[in-house]
This record gives structure tokens, C-alpha cells and sequence, in this order.
């Protein structure tokens, strides 16, 4: 556990990606591999379920600290991460113990799942006096289930490259799926022999960046393949030895949720991968995501939804034909297969070959982007026609180019301080338009200001705070922001009667009055235009 | 009537004079802590006639007023601080002055060099101001000494639970051996720490664990000189602007305000790392939210279990708390037992969570202009 809780200390004290990766690879070559599986679980984002309610944990730390509840709060706020808060407030331990990490979480962790709470209580006393600084930290982190490391699977699968001498896209090909925090899986990670036993095994995800700079730097558009980007779920079929794996981006297993998928996959030929987006489709239009989200986590599908939200798979590259990796093959081949492969009729009914937008020189693109609204796609997706399917989120093979967000002036109306790095600054914040001479709040944002700017609201907010409740103050209706959200649509849950979709600041605009700030009809016109 | 026996400050003290009908020997006004008996302030905010330093920090000593009283220890860099000019006057710790008939004496509080705790006595009253004080031993500044009173005015810059500092030699390791792993990677290290008393405590800790030359930003090395020339051990330092250009900084040590932190005059030290040297650093998110690389928690103020002892040592009936967690540790006094009151500080409205102590909250406030951000720290 100490060795686990350094590489975590190092992870977090260093913004550099080459140190990142460096530690983690010397992590991996000095553990032993049952705790550097563990290590490969966590820090590609795996996480234990939390096994302790938050006001159990908080009432025995306070035991334990000789702390009553107020000061428990005040210290908690303060800090702005209960597992800091609890590792911060009770004692010191003088002397340690250092079992491996694989015990804690095997024999410690694990086995606090359906125990008593008497039984959890003791364990959790014991661990706190055996565990100091950093290492009690990243336990009680693992407990509550919110253990975090600023590292992205795909530098897991660099560092793993790194100590293992294994090809990076191997790795992360074997990482992905169904991977089980063994020692033996840890070993299978590094083995020389790269034929693969698990079936059910999906790509790694290939992903865009956004587009920044205009289109004429991208070079001639005969170069690039334009595709609309759907706002479903992005997915990959995997159909091998007769079974069929539907696997989502966060690497969710998912077939059975969408059984007429599962259904026409059984007419693909073996050893076939196809990647995709799942959507809500009928009468061959896309119906609104949130439709989609009316299925998603019911655990029976009756036969009126699965009538209601057909689901299709909007196909937009083929992976693996006759069990062969295509991944290297350019966009503008692996598009030849798939089309090729997706020609008979009874697959095209669920299968839907993503639709290209077409046309000489950039100004077709353009134009499609403008109407991709109409078309309920989010944009456009670029991809180079020479380029293979890589891994991970890559600048410069493919590009995603969203469509201007909706935007509003609005004024903020409540503040909230942040957690984590965000403790004690206020940085949520809740904002309303006008209606009939009154504020009515719409909106949610936490993000879109620099460091800066939230340093100077939060003294603004502390100066102008008129009422507090709890954490939530309100404040003076002064202060103007130009918000951007991606959707709108008539909501009875919300005071105001709408709802906004990734509501977030563009600027604070410190030259305009409150009374400048739109209505709630600006904001009803902007629905009535879809 | 008779003069009541002088009091020593290490003296048990017999019980205060009933308080009923009877003024409070210091009451807080709107230019600060105000004492009608002897007409003079201490620590005002505004320009007074008459005003008791408890250290050199912006938010305790503001220039203007017509005559300063501070520790023989603190008057060069109290003299640094107001400029050139300012009247100041010095006394020895212990030495009793009176000032308009009631007794003040200064006593190390163990915070920078010069800081005091200013003792009032008045009619068998006896009042302690600590200013900013730390009772952890600091071989910068002469160590707190605990003056027993009736009322002590104490800060809660660090006042609660979850403050507790590590030992210090601890930090300072690790201080020397991230200087040490940057200089083997071929980096220079950039500390910030407060420019008046937390710099030179880090210099001073680093003694005799260099890795390296020490170079200080302009703010820092002003008062380095004070610190010598007071007596202090400090490792040698150089003034960063007078190097030449193009230098190589690899292996460097660098001591800068915090205010220097994202600023273009760092640029010409890369690669290098980044690190603060303050109490805040105990928590996590303070560290993280300035991108700073890694965070020293190390601190000139008291810390949670040592702000409570302190305080029962004075043998205080009545606390008065300021600037810092003023409420929660109210609270706990007073469920423990004792009279304890909140009073307002010149930040009002401010001291929750981090600005309290920090640079944000006093950023260019103090008369040495926008590098001395080291107020309350």
C-alpha cells in the first residue's frame, strides 16, 4: 500500500506526462503483479463499489477524531473531499504497517461488502490506525468509491508499454473489455504470444478532437471523409464464434439492453467489429436523444418501448473482417468493406452505413455543417481517408466539428463553493433570465472561467452574498454571463418550464448591466426554431 | 490610591477586576484595536496618532500614522516595510514602556523577526495581543514566550482540526530532496514563500542541505538583508535580476513571493519545478488550484492543537479571537467552558476558507506594493 499511495503521491504532484508515465512504469516493474493489477484497475478508472454510506464513515471518523459534528462540517468544508477531511482529522499513526495493496483490497476492501455494520465499523477503525498520510487518503478515496488520478487509460497503456516492451496498441487491445485486476491477467498484459483467447474483446475507441481553426487548414477537402456526428451512444459490436458482445465507449458490456441490435447481428459473419453510434431511429430519421434515454437503464424492455424507440446502428467503421485486424488499413478502404460487407438488405435494416456528405471543395461541408441541426446531428465528423483507426483521442486523423451552441446572457443568482480543487471558492453557479420583471434561474454552470476570473467572482460573491442556505448563497442579481447549451426543450420539472443540455459560461460580461440579460421568451423562441 | 504591584508576565495572576460597568480595556474601532485608557491602537488599519506594531506584515502594520511603537527585533524591517522616514520607535521584549499612564510591554510571538504580543496592563487588568504567532521553534525570530493574562486576543488563521503541522525537519527534507531530484533532472526549483519571514525561515531550514546556488526575486532579498544584518544565518543568495541573460538555472534554488507564481518573470528559469511553502498547503485542493507541483505545509501561525494549548497556558478567562476560523474556535472555547468572543478583523466578510490568510485577499494592499503578498502567512 505505501509503494501504491507514492505513485499516487507522484501522479498527482506532477502536471508532466512524461513523469506520469515514468512512475507508473517503474510502479509496474517493481510491484508485484497481484498488486499492479489492482494499480492497472484503479488508475485506468476502475472502480470499487462504495460499500460505506458518507454519514457512517463521517459519525466513526468523528469518534474516532474526538470531533463534534459542527466542527466535522466546518473542517469538511474547508476541506471540500470527505476522504480528505476524515485523513486530515484523526490522529497521527506513529507507526504503520505495509501490507501489500492487493491485501487491502482483496481481503480488506472486498470483504466489507455485505458484512454488518459492526463488522465495517471495526475494519474501517483498524485500517485508520494502521494507515498514515497519503496512504489513508487513498484508502478512504477507494472506499468512497471517488478514487481519482489525472491519468487517462491511454497513459496507463503507455506506461504498461513502457515497463512491459509489449507494442502500446497490443496493451491496450488487452486492456480493454472484461479485464480482471489478476496477477495473471497482469502477466497476460506483458506475454510475448499475441493470439487472443477472450472473444468478447473490443478495439480501443478511436476519438476526435474538436476542430479549431478553419477547414482551409486541413488541406484539400478530396482528403478527408465528412460524416454526420449523431448524438447517440457510441458503440462497438463485436460478433465472433456465433456470439454477439455490444460494448459501449465507457466499455459497458450492453447487449442485452438492445436486443434488436443483438438480433440482426446474428447475420454477420464471424470474426467481424463494427463501430457505430446507437439511435433512436424510426420511419429512417434519428428521434431525439432523449428518447434513447427513456430505454437506457430499464432493466426489462417491454415490447411497447422497444415499438416506441426502435434502435439502430449508425455504422461508421468495420474493424475486423474474417477475424483480421483492419485497423491499419486507410479510412478509405476500411469505408470500401464496410459498405461492401453492409450490402444485403436484411443487415441494412438495422445497420445503417453512416451517410456521407459529399461535394467539391470545402463549401458542401460547410453548408452541411450550417443545416446539421435540421438533421438532428450534433456536426460533422472529419476523418483522413489515409489514415488507420488509432487508439485514444490523437490530433489530426479525424476531427469532430460541433455546431455553434445556443447561447444566452444571463444573470447568476446563486453560488456554491466547488469541491475538490474547486473547495472553498465558489464556483457553481446558478443563473436566471428575465420573466415579466422577475429572475427565474434556468441554468446550472460549473465551468468555462479561468482560474482568474473564479478567484475574482468568488470575492465578488463573498462581498455581495444576501442570504446564505447552507452552502448555496444568494447574491446580488449584478453580475452578466454569456452561457452556451447545446439543447432546449420544454421541461415541467424546471420552475422555469425549460431544461438546457451542457449548460456552460462563454465569458462574463462585465460590460453589460443585469437588465441587459434575455427573457424566458428569447429563450421559448430559440425552441420554437427546432 | 495605591499603584496595584507590578505584574511579571510569567506571574500567576491574581483575578481580573469585576468587568461589570466597567469599560473594556481595548475595544475594536473602525481604524482597529483601540485602548481609550492609554490613547493608542495597535495594528490600525488607518492613520492614527499613536499606533503598536505587532509585526511587519501589510495587514498589521499600515503606513500613515504619527508614531509607531514595534520590538527592538522588528524595527529595520518594520523601517522596510513603511519606508523611509517613518517614526518609529523600538523597545526591548519584556521591557515595559507606558504609554498615557497604562503599562505595554512587548513578548516574542515567534511568527517573523520582531513579531510580539503586546501586553496591556491597566488597574490589575492585563490584556495580551498575539498578533500572528507560532510557538514551533524558528531560528529566524526570538521564540514565543506565553504571557499570562485575564483576556488574550488571539488569531485563528489555522483554528481548526484539521490543521496540524508535520514536524519541521520533515518538511525541510523534503524540501532539500525535491531540490535535490530537480537538480538531477536538470530543473531549477522555483519556492514560493512569503517575502517577509516565511522566505528567510525556508532559507534557514535549507542550511547545510544545498543542492545548489540560491537565488532570491527582488522582494525577497530586501529583507534577506534585513534578516542578516539583524543577526539571522542565512545561506548565501544572489538577486536573480542581476544575473546574467541566457544563464543556465539548472540545479538553482529560486525564492519567490507567491505572487510571482504564472507571472513572465519566471519564465526565464525553465524547466524548472514549482512549489509553495505554506500552511494551506495542507489540504490537496489548495495545491492543485494553482497548478503548483507540489505543496510544503509549512506555516508561521500556531496550528489547531497549539493555538488551544497557547491558549490555556495564558490562563486567559476571556479570549477574544480574530482573523482566521473566528467562529468554530469560539465554539469550541466556549462549550469548553471559557468566555470567548469573535471579533471583527479589517477582513470581514472574507475569512472563509483560504483568503483569510491569503494572498488573494490582501494582494497589493500594503504599502510595499503588489510583490509583497505575504500577509497573514
Amino acid at each position: 500500500m505505501k509503494r501504491f499511495a507514492r505513485l499516487f503521491a507522484q501522479l498527482d504532484e506532477t502536471t508532466r506526462t512524461n513523469e506520469k508515465i515514468d512512475a507508473m512504469a517503474r510502479y509496474f516493474v517493481e510491484a508485484d503483479p497481484a498488486d499492479a493489477a489492482w494499480a492497472v484497475h484503479f488508475l485506468a478508472g476502475g472502480r470499487p463499489k462504495r460499500l460505506i454510506g458518507a454519514r457512517r464513515l463521517a459519525e466513526w471518523a468523528m469518534a474516532e477524531a474526538d470531533v463534534p459534528e459542527w466542527l466535522f462540517e466546518e473542517s469538511y468544508h474547508a476541506v471540500g473531499d470527505l476522504a480528505e477531511a476524515i485523513s486530515l482529522l484523526l490522529p497521527d499513526v506513529s507507526e504503520g504497517s505495509d501490507r501489500p495493496l492487493r491485501e487491502w483490497i482483496e481481503e480488506r476492501l472486498l470483504a466489507l461488502s455485505g458484512a454488518s455494520e459492526e463488522t465495517q465499523r471495526a475494519a474501517m477503525l483498524a485500517a485508520w490506525r494502521e494507515l498514515g498520510g497519503v496512504e489513508r487518503f487513498v484508502w478512504n478515496k477507494l472506499i468512497t468509491g471517488g478514487f481519482r488520478v489525472g491519468v487517462s487509460t491511454q497513459l496507463v497503456v503507455r506506461a504498461l508499454a513502457k515497463a512491459t516492451g509489449v507494442e502500446e496498441g497490443v496493451v491496450a487491445h488487452r486492456l480493454t473489455g472484461a479485464w480482471e485486476p489478476t496477477a495473471d491477467s497482469f502477466r497476460a498484459l506483458s506475454a510475448a504470444d499475441v493470439a487472443d483467447a477472450d472473444i468478447s474483446r473490443p478495439y480501443p475507441f478511436f476519438l476526435a478532437y474538436p476542430l479549431e481553426d478553419d477547414l482551409e487548414t486541413l488541406g484539400s477537402a478530396a482528403d478527408w471523409q465528412v460524416e454526420w456526428k449523431w448524438d447517440g451512444i457510441r458503440a462497438q459490436l463485436v460478433r465472433r464464434r456465433g456470439q454477439t458482445f455490444l460494448w459501449t465507449r465507457g466499455e459497458e458490456l450492453v447487449t442485452d439492453r438492445y436486443p434488436e441490435i443483438a438480433e440482426a447481428a446474428a447475420l454477420l459473419p464471424d470474426g467481424t467489429v463494427l463501430d457505430g453510434e446507437l439511435m433512436p431511429w424510426r420511419d429512417g430519421a434519428p428521434l431525439p436523444f432523449a428518447q434513447l434515454q427513456r430505454r437506457i437503464g430499464r432493466r426489462t424492455l417491454g415490447a411497447k418501448m422497444l415499438a416506441e424507440v426502435p434502435v439502430v446502428l449508425v455504422v461508421y467503421d468495420v474493424l475486423e473482417i474474417g477475424g483480421v485486424d483492419l485497423r491499419s488499413e486507410p479510412m478509405a478502404a476500411r469505408r470500401a468493406r464496410l459498405e461492401q460487407l453492409l450490402s444485403a438488405s436484411p443487415l441494412r435494416a438495422r445497420f445503417i452505413v453512416s451517410p456521407l456528405v459529399t461535394g467539391e471543395g470545402w463549401e458542401p461541408v460547410r453548408t452541411a455543417w450550417s443545416s446539421a441541426r435540421d438533421r438532428a446531428a450534433e456536426g460533422l465528423m472529419l476523418k483522413r481517408r489515409d489514415a488507420a483507426y488509432g487508439v485514444g483521442r490523437r490530433r489530426g486523423p479525424w476531427w469532430k466539428w460541433k455546431v455553434q451552441p445556443y447561447t444566452a446572457d444571463a444573470v447568476m443568482v446563486y453560488a456554491q463553493a466547488g469541491h475538490g480543487r474547486r473547495a472553498s471558492l465558489n464556483t457553481d453557479y446558478t443563473f436566471a433570465v428575465w420573466d415579466d420583471g422577475k429572475l427565474v434561474p434556468f441554468a446550472k454552470a460549473y465551468s468555462g472561467l479561468t482560474d482568474d476570473e473564479i478567484r475574482r467572482l468568488d470575492a465578488w460573491i463573498r462581498r455581495n452574498t444576501l442570504e446564505k442556505f447552507g452552502p448555496v448563497r444568494s447574491v446580488k442579481p449584478e453580475q452578466v454571463f454569456e452561457l452556451a447549451f447545446e439543447g432546449i426543450q420544454p421541461s415541467p420539472r424546471h420552475k422555469s418550464g425549460i431544461a438546457v443540455r451542457f449548460p456552460r459560461i462563454l465569458r462574463w460580461r462585465t460590460d453589460k448591466k443585469p437588465e441587459d440579460a434575455d427573457s424566458i421568451d428569447t429563450l421559448r423562441s430559440l425552441m420554437a426554431e427546432r | 490610591m495605591p499603584h496595584p504591584p507590578r505584574l511579571r508576565p510569567g506571574d500567576p495572576l491574581p483575578p481580573g477586576p469585576p468587568r461589570a460597568g466597567r469599560d473594556l480595556l481595548l475595544e475594536t474601532t473602525d481604524r482597529g484595536l483601540y485602548c481609550a485608557a492609554g490613547d493608542f491602537y495597535i495594528d490600525p488599519w488607518m492613520p492614527v496618532d499613536r499606533a503598536v506594531i505587532t509585526h511587519a506584515h501589510g495587514d498589521h502594520a499600515h503606513a500613515g500614522s504619527a508614531r509607531y511603537l514595534c520590538s527592538r527585533e522588528g524595527e529595520r524591517v518594520l523601517a522596510t516595510r513603511l519606508g523611509p522616514g517613518a517614526p518609529i520607535e523600538s523597545v526591548e521584549y519584556g521591557k515595559e514602556v507606558s504609554i498615557g499612564g497604562v503599562r505595554v510591554s512587548l513578548h516574542p510571538a515567534g511568527h517573523i523577526l520582531g513579531s510580539a504580543q503586546v501586553r496591556v496592563e491597566h488597574r490589575g487588568e492585563v490584556w495580551v495581543v498575539s498578533g500572528d504567532y507560532k510557538t514551533e521553534p524558528d531560528p529566524t525570530c526570538t521564540p514565543f514566550e506565553v504571557v499570562r493574562c485575564h483576556t488574550f486576543v488571539t488569531e485563528s488563521t489555522f483554528g481548526l482540526p484539521i490543521y496540524r503541522w508535520s514536524p519541521q525537519r520533515e518538511v525541510f527534507a523534503d524540501i532539500a530532496a525535491w531540490w535535490r531530484a530537480n537538480r538531477d533532472a536538470g530543473r531549477a526549483s522555483i519556492l514560493f514563500a512569503y517575502a517577509l519571514g516565511k522566505a528567510q525561515r525556508v532559507l534557514a531550514g535549507v542550511l547545510g542541505a544545498e543542492s545548489g546556488e540560491i537565488f532570491t526575486h527582488g522582494a525577497v532579498e530586501r529583507l534577506n538583508r534585513d534578516y542578516r544584518r539583524g543577526g539571522v544565518e542565512l545561506p548565501p543568495t544572489g538577486y536573480a535580476g542581476s544575473e546574467p541573460r541566457g544563464r543556465d538555472w539548472a540545479g538553482t534554488l529560486i525564492v519567490a513571493p507567491p505572487s510571482a507564481a504564472g507571472s513572465p518573470w519566471l519564465r526565464k528559469f525553465a524547466p524548472f519545478s514549482t512549489a509553495f511553502a505554506s500552511g494551506w498547503m495542507r489540504i490537496r485542493g489548495a495545491r492543485r488550484r494553482r497548478s503548483l507541483d507540489r505543496g510544503f505545509p509549512l506555516s508561521d501561525h500556531v496550528d489547531w492543537p497549539s493555538l488551544l494549548a497557547t491558549i490555556d497556558a495564558t490562563g486567559a478567562e476571556r479570549v477574544l479571537v480574530t482573523h482566521g476560523y473566528r467562529e468554530p474556535v469560539v465554539r469550541w472555547l466556549l462549550e469548553r467552558g471559557l468566555e470567548a468572543h469573535a471579533v471583527a478583523s479589517r477582513w470581514e466578510g472574507e475569512p472563509e476558507g483560504e483568503p483569510a490568510g491569503e494572498e488573494e485577499a490582501h494582494e497589493g494592499t500594503s504599502a510595499g506594493g503588489a510583490l509583497d503578498a505575504e500577509e497573514g502567512e
